[in-house]
């Protein structure tokens, strides 16, 4: 099979998984736990592009998550409370008598739904800029990009009046005219972020096997060797991770009808570490690995934190660390070892004459 | 003023003197051999001609200032370089590498598509260093000389006109050597090729001119012959059984 046929039979399969299998077998309560999961998969999809493929380990992608979720939240908030009134947190915790201005705009459903990839892509453009033209790489990348997941929270926990702080918007009630306590209509949201994930596996799967992700492989692994190709590395870096940035905003607006709440705690620095957790298990530089990965590991926390809570936390770290230290390539390495034993064809005989300059000269 | 052209060149790390002031003039289509004992400032002459290192002084290429620019605004004026240990993409396939090389001038959108076909100075590199049979081959499994001629191709679609070669023949077989050999001739004749060599033998072969380099200055300069007549050469680098 070539690698097109490959890619298009995996796509057909995801569909048939997403569309048929899971609406089919799962009920209601787990339909909508699989929507949930599913958003954490698009943000992983997004990280396995910027550190698998680019080496930049994304750690605060919880940022870009919440600030597509609170796009889509302020909207869904205003459009519950009616043309004129204030969000109920509003009125509970402030003394408001108006909008504040920065709300204003997200009345507006076009701006709001533009706003949850824009705005985040927006911010990564800017961060990125900063960053990667001044060579912040590494450790210090994923440093840095924990303390900005940090201080977002924090900024937000200290507005309650405004961001409804610790609690976060909560208790969204529906989406664009559809009410979200009716189970037809959770399902139709499921379809929704089924649709988004499928998006944006092609997406990256588009930019991996193009001229521009070889390119990327490139700089993560001699980022010095292809500025002596003329190429600036910080360009090359910076699309990635604002394509990251875009799908971890889409995220977290579909995150918030899904789920029905976007708050600090859900976009700070432990649910940061969390998104790349899933990555790294299933595999950071592959295409379905990212999004296999989450999906599994969002599942098993809830497994396993209904069962014994306290256990979590300690399984969690050793997710994170056993696949980086003891299998770099996550689960999706393992896949590729069988398929290449599988497929122990001779490998093509090296042509090992020195190279000759014209035939017959020299 | 066309080719190489460094005046008074200096780099300092941390106070330690690396090149002391060097003065370099390499024409047109010459292939200039800088020799030296270890830790002569060589690859750090390389470094700062490429814009790797900062310098002090005047380095041109073809009537261009150097100095101050970023690396790949240099590589795009023309010049290229290959490293001590070879840097290839090891990820990559051979094809990936070469195309890679062949790409800064590309416009950005057309690098969102996947490549439909061998471009034609990728292909025709890949002859000239005799990697065709192995192009889909990721770079990391190749031998050593091939790696090194990996990179050699790769300046080769990059369409250096001053190639600026650390070492290429380090840890290769004699034949492996000829043939790099003979492949420097032919590159040299529509470029300017500066070679950093250890190997005397191979210098003899294959160089035009020849600069000695000693604790960061220029010690001596000429042909081969020249050079090797040199008693201050003789000296501090060829004296030990060279002539
Ligand atoms: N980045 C650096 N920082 C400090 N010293 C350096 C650096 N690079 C090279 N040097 C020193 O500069 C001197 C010249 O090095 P180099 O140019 O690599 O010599 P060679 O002629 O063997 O290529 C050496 O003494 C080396 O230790
Ligand atoms: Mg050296």
């Amino acid at each position: 099979m070539s690698p097109r046929v490959r890619a298009l039979a995996g796509f057909g399969i995801t569909a048939v998984l997403l569309f048929a299998v899971a609406p089919l077998l799962l009920g209601d309560f787990r339909l909508g736990l699989l929507a949930k999961y599913l958003c954490f998969a698009i943000v992983a999809v997004g990280i396995g592009l910027a550190w698998g493929r680019g080496g930049m380990l994304a750690l605060g992608q919880g940022v870009f998550f919440g600030l597509g979720g609170y796009a889509m939240a302020m909207h869904l908030k205003l459009a519950d409370a009616g043309p004129g009134n204030l969000p109920d947190f509003m009125t509970l915790y402030g003394q408001l008598d108006a909008l504040p201005w920065w709300w204003v705009p997200f009345q507006n459903p076009i701006f709001a739904l533009l706003a949850t990839v824009l705005l985040p892509m927006t911010v990564a453009l800017l961060l990125g800029l900063l960053i990667f033209r001044r060579r912040v790489r590494g450790a210090y990348f994923a440093i840095l990009s924990q303390a900005l997941a940090a201080a977002f929270a924090i900024l937000l926990i200290g507005q309650q009046g405004t961001t409804g702080g610790t609690n976060g918007l909560t208790d969204i009630r529906g989406f664009f005219g559809y009410d979200l306590n009716d189970p037809v209509n959770r399902r139709m949201i499921y379809f929704i972020v089924a649709v988004a994930l499928l998006a944006m596996l092609g997406i990256t799967w588009q930019l991996m096997r193009s001229r521009y992700g070889e390119l990327l492989v490139a700089v993560r692994d001699g980022e010095e060797r292809v500025r002596f190709l003329g190429y600036d590395p910080a360009n090359v870096k910076l699309v990635a991770y604002v394509v990251a940035a875009g799908m971890a905003g889409l995220a977290g607006a579909l995150f918030v009808p899904a789920v029905g709440i976007i708050s600090p705690a859900l976009i700070g620095v432990v649910p940061s570490i969390e998104f790349v957790i899933g990555v790294a298990v299933g595999g950071r530089a592959s295409l379905a690995g990212p999004a296999l990965g989450a999906i599994a590991v969002a599942w098993a926390k809830t497994a396993l934190s209904e069962r014994v809570p306290s256990a979590w936390t300690y399984f969690e770290g050793l997710l994170f660390v056993l696949p980086i230290v003891f299998l770099p390539g996550g689960i999706a390495s393992l896949v590729s070892l069988v398929r290449r034993r599988r497929a122990a064809a001779p490998p093509p005989a090296v042509d090992q004459r020195p190279p000759l300059v014209r035939e017959g000269a020299a | 003023m066309t080719g190489l052209s460094v005046r008074d060149l200096r780099v300092v790390f941390d106070g330690f003197v690396a090149v002391g002031g060097v003065d370099l003039e390499v024409p047109e289509g010459d292939v200039r051999f800088v020799i030296g004992p270890n830790g002569a400032g060589k690859t750090t002459l390389v470094d700062a001609i490429t814009g790797l290192v900062r310098a002090t002084g005047h380095v041109a290429f073809d009537g261009q200032d150097l100095l101050g620019r970023k690396v790949h605004r240099i590589a795009r004026l023309g010049i290229g370089r290959t490293f001590q240990t070879a840097a290839v993409f090891e990820e990559l396939t051979v094809l990936q590498n070469l195309d890679i090389a062949a790409g800064w001038s590309r416009k950005p959108w057309s690098l969102l598509r996947t490549r439909r076909s061998i471009p034609a100075e990728v292909e025709k590199a890949m002859e000239t260093v005799r990697l065709s049979a192995v192009r889909d081959q990721l770079a990391g499994t190749l031998a050593h000389g091939q790696k090194q001629w990996l990179e050699i191709g790769m300046l080769l679609v990059q369409d250096a006109r001053l190639l600026l070669l650390d070492e290429p023949v380090a840890g290769m077989s004699q034949s492996e050597r000829d043939a790099t050999g003979d492949l420097l001739g032919e590159l040299s004749r529509d470029r300017t090729v500066l070679v950093i060599e250890h190997d005397m033998d191979f210098l003899r072969r294959y160089a035009r001119t020849v600069t000695v380099m000693h604790a960061g200055k220029v010690l001596s300069e000429g042909s081969v012959t020249e050079v090797q007549a040199d008693p201050r050469v003789q000296e501090v680098y060829l004296g030990r059984g060279a002539s």
